[in-house]
């Protein structure tokens, strides 16, 4: 059997596709949970991101609006939660569980006039050069703006946390807010920041699931990727580089699915379709088994409000 | 001028006065929207939250839907009270409505009065096993018991959906995603003629006297509250830490697999692809909205129960999407969370000085 590196090369490519939106949530969702905030209403803004860029696309024609205005969805509805948990100190699971609600309900409403509407083709670049070298080709040219942006983010993200002087203040926030706070950082204005800088990120997986990967609006579309994303943060033990080993197994195990029903593999389909689900779950477990190694990773006040008296 | 002031106390008064306050928020805000979307506010909220409950099928279409809330957020209520954050009760619904669907499946056509009980403990233990799950393993394995409830939730409708379009659907069913109907037996008996009631309200008023006898009256209640409160506290005071959680999240799985359970033995009598419209996440907003405490969860299940018909109006008279009902779910809850702030936090209204 002759192995077609082309075909070899374009599988890879689009693991990589549906890797995307989780590496965007995921690395936008680092940074909350790193400078302390736990917002569980990933798939909520996700959704939201997904209708607005897709409502945008077909209104304004325009597909930097879209994306864009996508992201600012992103923010605006991430400002609720910003400001309930920190100007109002609700608690931040139930807050995000409401923000996910509130989210799926909101695009179904706003979506409901566009059920149906073919999406826009969205520009690739390196086209010409998409055939040029077998298995490393497919890989790296002809894709999106945005999928180049998603693989550069964790090295961001990254340099970001640990070379820049506002990342280690995120840091800082996170891990410790009264020293922070004694220190002379506004940690209330720095959580805020990084809450709608998680929901512009989210707002743009959104945005390519709806305009890139599959350019139509469906509702709840999503499908859990919020959840994952989630999942990849802890998976991750909040190092933004390991976000993107752990989206590649996940968007691996997305299109395997697909490629074993083609090929005709006698497994359920359900089965295939709860893999996904079942091995974020085996993951989890046996990144957290070590709760030593959890404790020192995880940033020392996730999840706990700060209210600074007066 | 406005001064916010810190309380010494958080008010008692307040605690209860809150939900209401954040009920009437959700209803301007409700108005608001339906405003913004071009309808007439105070027709659009009538047609809501008023024309579904007008008659007396619409009362027993809220008792329906409010049975089903009720219990799940009595059952969240004894993890939330202490600090353990299932959310997947869905699945637990899910896996609860198999595993007693399965049980009345294997008594099809027969009939006997001993089927009923076995079938809704089956239920029971379904949705036990269910939580049993994050249960184990977080106390076990350390791990976050909010992602594996969630994903599990996914994984169990993907068993019920492989469960009712393959071995288990109809033979006679022209290949609808259903299992053949249950015998009158394994169905929990309807309360009125004509009316979808069911007996499975009878479970709820259970489960919300026994929570009711549990966290005030009991031991176990004291050590939930003090865990909720403080886990360094309850650690101190030697509290079997990983017994009480496995012990509430068994309790609550216990309470969504019997809600699972009156889903598919109460009006339909037969297991099929769409249980539940997520009972399993709007009792979580339930359990909040009633403050953990039982009463309050029947009050807030019927509020909460009116979303649900409304939007089934709302969708009928004025086209708007059934997702609306979503969106007044997440607002009560965003109000609710909203207005604790004037529990710990007193605004003060000071005359200018100068």
């Amino acid at each position: 059997m002759i192995i077609d590196l082309n075909f070899v090369g374009l599988i890879i490519a689009s693991i990589m596709a549906s890797a995307v939106p989780l590496i965007l949530a995921s690395c936008g969702e680092l940074i909350t949970e790193r400078s302390g905030v736990l917002n569980l209403g990933v798939e909520g803004m996700m959704i939201i991101g997904a209708i607005s860029g897709f409502a945008l696309m077909t209104v304004t024609g325009s597909l930097i609006v879209a994306v864009f205005g996508a992201m600012l969805a992103g923010v605006l509805i991430s400002t609720i939660f910003a400001f309930l948990t920190q100007t109002l100190i609700t608690n931040h699971v139930a807050t995000g569980l409401a923000l996910t609600i509130f989210g799926i309900g909101i695009s179904a409403m706003i979506g409901k006039n566009f059920v149906g509407i073919p999406g826009k083709e969205f520009p690739i670049l390196f086209e010409s050069l998409k055939d040029t070298i077998p298995l490393i080709s497919p890989i790296l040219f002809g894709h999106s703006i945005v999928f180049y942006f998603a693989f550069a983010l964790p090295f961001m993200t990254n340099y970001f946390l640990k070379k820049t002087k506002i990342g280690l203040i995120v840091r800082a926030v996170g891990d410790s807010p009264e020293s922070a706070s004694n220190q002379g950082i506004n940690v209330r204005l720095v959580r805020y920041a990084c809450i709608l800088y998680g929901g512009a990120m989210s707002g743009l997986a959104g945005a390519y699931l709806s305009m890139i990967y599959t350019p139509q609006w469906i509702e709840n579309m999503t499908g859990g990727r919020g959840w994952i994303a989630l999942a990849l943060v802890v998976f991750s033990t909040w190092n933004p580089i390991k976000i993107l080993i752990g989206a590649m197994i996940f968007g691996g195990l997305t299109i395997i699915q697909f490629h074993m029903q083609a090929i005709g593999v006698r497994i359920p389909v359900q089965f295939l379709t709860a893999l996904p689900y079942i091995v974020t779950i085996i993951v989890l477990v046996v990144i957290s088994r070590d709760s030593r190694k959890i404790r020192l990773s995880t940033p020392s006040s996730l999840g706990k409000s700060f209210h600074k008296d007066n | 001028m406005i001064k916010i002031v810190k309380r010494d106390q958080p008010s008692k008064a307040i605690f209860f006065f809150t939900p209401v306050l954040a009920i009437f928020l959700t209803l301007v805000a409700g108005g608001l929207i339906f405003f913004i979307l071009g309808f007439k506010p105070f027709e659009a909220l009538k047609f809501f939250f008023i024309i579904p409950i007008a008659d007396t099928y619409g009362f027993s279409e809220l008792l329906l839907k409010a049975t089903p809330l009720c219990l799940i957020a009595i059952g969240l209520s004894f993890c939330f009270k202490s600090n353990n954050w299932n959310i997947g009760a869905e699945g637990q619904l899910t896996f609860g409505a198999i595993v007693s669907g399965g049980v009345a499946l294997l008594f099809y056509e027969q009939e006997g009065f001993y089927i009923l009980p076995i079938v809704i403990l089956a239920g029971a233990i379904g949705g036990m096993l269910y939580a049993s799950i994050p249960a184990i393993l977080k106390t076990y394995f350390n791990t976050n018991e909010i992602l594996v409830s969630l994903m599990l939730v996914y994984v169990s409708k993907l068993i019920l959906d492989y469960l009712v379009v393959g071995p288990w659907s109809n033979p006679e069913g022209f290949n609808f995603p259903e299992t053949r109907q249950f015998s009158d037996s394994a169905k929990l008996p309807l309360l009125f003629e004509g009316l979808r009631i069911h007996a499975g309200i009878f479970l709820a008023l259970a489960a919300v006297v026994i929570s009711w006898f549990v966290f005030y009256k009991t031991y176990l209640g004291f050590q939930m509250k003090v865990s909720g409160f403080s886990l360094k506290t309850a650690k101190y005071a030697g509290y079997k830490g990983k017994k009480m959680i496995i012990l509430v999240f068994l309790i609550s799985g216990a309470c969504a697999g019997l809600a699972g359970v009156g889903e598919i033995t109460g009006p339909i009598g037969q297991l099929h692809r769409e249980i539940s419209p997520d009972y399993g996440f709007t009792a979580i907003i339930v359990a909040f909205l009633g403050r953990l405490h039982p009463v309050g969860i029947i009050f807030a299940s019927l509020v909460v129960a009116i979303t649900y018909l409304g939007a089934e109006t709302a969708q009928i008279f004025m086209q708007i999407p059934k997702y609306t009902g979503q969106v007044f779910q997440g607002m009560i809850l965003f109000f609710l969370l909203a207005s604790d702030y004037l529990l710990f936090f007193k605004i003060k209204f000071i005359g200018s000085k100068q």
